[in-house]
């Protein structure tokens, strides 16, 4: 193994002592994905996020665990895989950076019509075109309202850590299969790219065949004992029959958005301003805040963790009788759409953010408070 | 007369009906369409290997879409051209099953060109069945990328000209040179002769997939009168003298006796 | 020896009436009716019944899996 290993200091967790382990985000999400029995990883390489399957490739977990690895044609190709692996009932996942994410619009909005567990990765970079390899949260749009064609959702984590890399792997796939619909995680080049202490989640065996079959009855793997077969497909030419899909899909997103927005909030409790910020630049908030209480400025952060389902009332009631709201993000101003949605027009919401794979520094948010609010 | 023909038709003397594996609906394909045809080979060679219970099918975007309609056995409907890659995993992730694709061409050899060749390159262990009729059938009888030169569609109502339109891509001509691919074959199904060395093409490609020899492509040469404007009868003599010359039929590639 | 006699029996409601079992029958046994079935669909049916020898040439083409064929060895 090529990482450094750390020993926490006497921390234990239960009986087992807890490996702390120093790697990269991507990293993480791969070792993480062959801990929490992922079943397949079908992906195409692209900066910043080749570490993904680079790091699979190493590692070669079709030795151990027997999870199949794969590196595909192209990221149209990959995303099919997952489509053909979830309609399989098998946990399958890929990975890519805001392009190939792009190219894979198509087979994510299958997934999500032929309601398959997938789960994806886009590890952004800036935009729009080929744009360029540093970090960005340019596709905040593209991920949280569907980005492909049709009325649907797909179930949006955003990891501020490398911790969080890790953790959302498993987390993902069990809302995947929770809900029958499509999960990513959205996270960028500096989450991608820099190195953390991580705590690896335990190991978990891939479900056997019985498995599957029972949590997946709806699953494509040959029509045992004589069952109907099923039918994975995402088409319907009778409109009467289409509307009738559509009222499920919508009903089954009004159930995630009552069981499963997350977010966290720091420094809120006295506050008098609030930053609204998610990932990277939730960290980058982070210190931002701490420079401004340095100064006397009493301002805390709200993160987002699911960015769908957004955690629409829950900012509206922290941001409830605040001098005023500051979205900071890296791109044009995409989640402060939302968050003007969630407070709609009761407090004062400004936005700061930069693009072209600029990350801001904290004093210019700190800045940004003072001037744009203050 | 009457009483002979009672006496004869009791079940022990049935010598062919469809096969099982096929339901007993309406197919959606025109009157005379090649598609239902490969449809009951495809369902008898399953039944014949015993697999019902551990087939998996992959149904394109075209007239075959609703394959999963039709044959009784498990289906996934891809995204246009994407079935090879759908496939590649389903066989990847269950190696045991029985997996194949079932694609036009418009969806194997234009907008699924390189998920074709490259499940095929990979030797994916999956049969695709190639439903060649030079026409879009599904979408009114446009151009396809096996449409012949100087035949006519509805987008290129002059006749397709090389010079405006490119040739005519022989698809399974490229698969039978690609490292992947064990059985790479074009039959056809208009006689009863075809239709029986059609069937036994398919049979060899699923065993070579369930042997795990590599990729197998049946490509059948097929007809679309509707696209055509030609009747059923008139389709087959004109897939007969301008088809075959160019998509000449038999074995391209036939590795599967090999160790 | 028996002589060998066949018989068909066509799913008239599947039937599209496409005639490719005209075609393919070595005994002209089988013509498009003149009626239609409820697809609107004329069909085709046996028409020369003695002179089927159950061949299964017609059920072999057949698109639409419409017709089931039968084969006995009569006894004189």
């Amino acid at each position: 193994m090529h990482n450094r290993v750390q020993k926490k200091d006497g921390g234990l967790i239960g009986m087992a002592e807890q490996e702390v382990t120093l790697m990269k985000g991507n990293e993480a999400i791969a070792r993480a994905a062959v801990r929490c029995g992922v079943d397949g990883y079908f992906g195409y390489p692209i900066t910043p996020q080749s570490e993904i399957i680079e790091t699979l490739a190493l590692d070669k977990p079709w030795e151990t665990t027997g999870m199949v690895v794969l590196q595909a044609e192209s990221e149209v190709a990959a995303i099919n895989m997952v489509y053909g692996a979830a309609g399989a009932g098998k946990r399958a996942f890929t990975s890519s950076s805001s392009p190939g994410v792009a190219l894979m619009q198509e087979g994510i909005s299958y997934l999500a019509g032929a309601e398959l567990p997938g789960v994806f990765v886009n590890v952004q970079r800036g935009g729009p075109g080929l744009g360029t390899i540093q970090p960005s949260q340019s596709d905040y749009f593209q991920a949280t309202r569907g980005g492909g064609n049709g009325d649907y959702h797909v179930i949006v984590l955003a990891p501020a850590s490398v911790q969080e890399m890790a953790d959302f792997v498993d987390l993902a796939f069990t809302l995947a299969f929770k809900y029958r619909n499509p999960a990513m995680i959205l996270s960028d080049g500096v989450i991608g790219q820099m190195m953390e202490k991580v705590v690896l989640p335990p190991y978990k065996p891939r479900r056997t065949e019985e498995e599957i079959m029972e949590e997946c009855p709806w699953a494509t793997s040959g029509r045992r004992n004589s069952r109907q077969p099923n039918i994975i497909t995402s088409l319907e030419l009778k409109p009467e029959e289409m509307e009738k899909r559509n009222v499920h899909l919508q009903a089954k997103y009004e159930e995630i958005q009552k069981n499963e927005v997350r977010y966290e909030t720091i420094q809120c409790d006295d506050a008098e301003y609030i930053i609204v910020a998610f990932g990277s630049a939730a960290r980058i908030a982070q210190k931002a805040i701490e420079t401004a209480r340095a100064q006397g400025i009493k301002v805390g952060l709200f993160r987002p963790i699911t960015l769908w389902p957004f955690p629409a009332g829950e900012i509206a009631g922290l941001a409830h009788g605040k001098k005023g709201v500051l979205v900071a993000e890296i791109n044009a101003g995409q989640m402060v759409q939302d968050v003007r949605l969630a407070i709609n027009g009761e407090e004062p919401v400004e936005y700061f953010g930069r693009l072209g794979g600029i990350v801001p520094e904290p004093d210019e948010i700190v800045n940004a408070l003072k001037t744009k609010l203050m | 007369m009457a009483q002979n023909t009672d006496n004869i038709l009791s079940p022990e003397n049935v010598v062919y009906r469809k096969p099982k594996l096929m339901n007993d609906v309406q197919m959606h394909y025109c009157p005379g369409c090649s598609h239902g045809v490969v449809h009951k080979l495809v369902a008898e060679v399953i039944e014949e290997m015993g697999l019902e219970e551990k087939s998996v099918g992959v149904s394109p975007v075209g007239c075959a879409v609703f394959a999963y309609r039709y044959i009784d056995i498990d289906w996934q409907e891809a995204a246009h051209g994407r079935a090879p890659a759908v496939a590649t995993a389903i066989k990847r992730l269950w190696p045991d099953r029985l997996v194949f694709t079932y694609q036009g061409d418009g969806d194997l050899a234009c907008i699924g060109t390189a998920e074709s060749v490259h499940a095929l390159n990979r030797g994916e262990n999956i049969t695709i069945i190639f439903i060649n009729n030079a026409i879009y059938g599904m979408t009114g009888g446009q151009m396809a990328p096996t449409t012949l030169v100087g035949q006519k569609t509805s987008t290129c109502p002059y006749g397709r000209q090389p010079e405006l339109h490119g040739y005519p891509l022989k698809i399974t001509e490229m698969a039978a040179m690609l490292e992947g691919t064990c059985y790479v074959t074009r039959q056809s199904v208009e006689t009863v002769g075809a239709v029986s060395k059609a069937k036994k093409a398919i049979r060899k490609a699923f065993e070579a997939s369930m042997a795990g020899k590599g990729s197998s492509l049946v490509e059948i040469v097929s007809t679309c009168n509707s696209g055509w404007k030609l009747t059923p009868s008139q389709a087959n003599k004109w897939m007969t003298e301008n088809m075959f010359k160019f998509y000449p039929k038999g074995d391209l590639k036939d590795t599967t006796g090999e160790k | 020896m028996g002589k060998i006699k066949g018989a068909i029996v066509v799913d008239t409601v599947r039937c599209k009436g496409c005639s490719l079992c005209v075609e393919a029958c070595p005994q002209d046994v089988i013509m498009l009716a003149k009626k239609v079935n409820v697809h609107g669909y004329p069909y085709v049916e046996a028409v020369k019944e003695d002179a089927c020898i159950g061949c299964a040439s017609c059920g072999i083409v057949c698109p639409d899996g419409c017709i089931i064929v039968y084969r006995k060895k009569m006894e004189d």
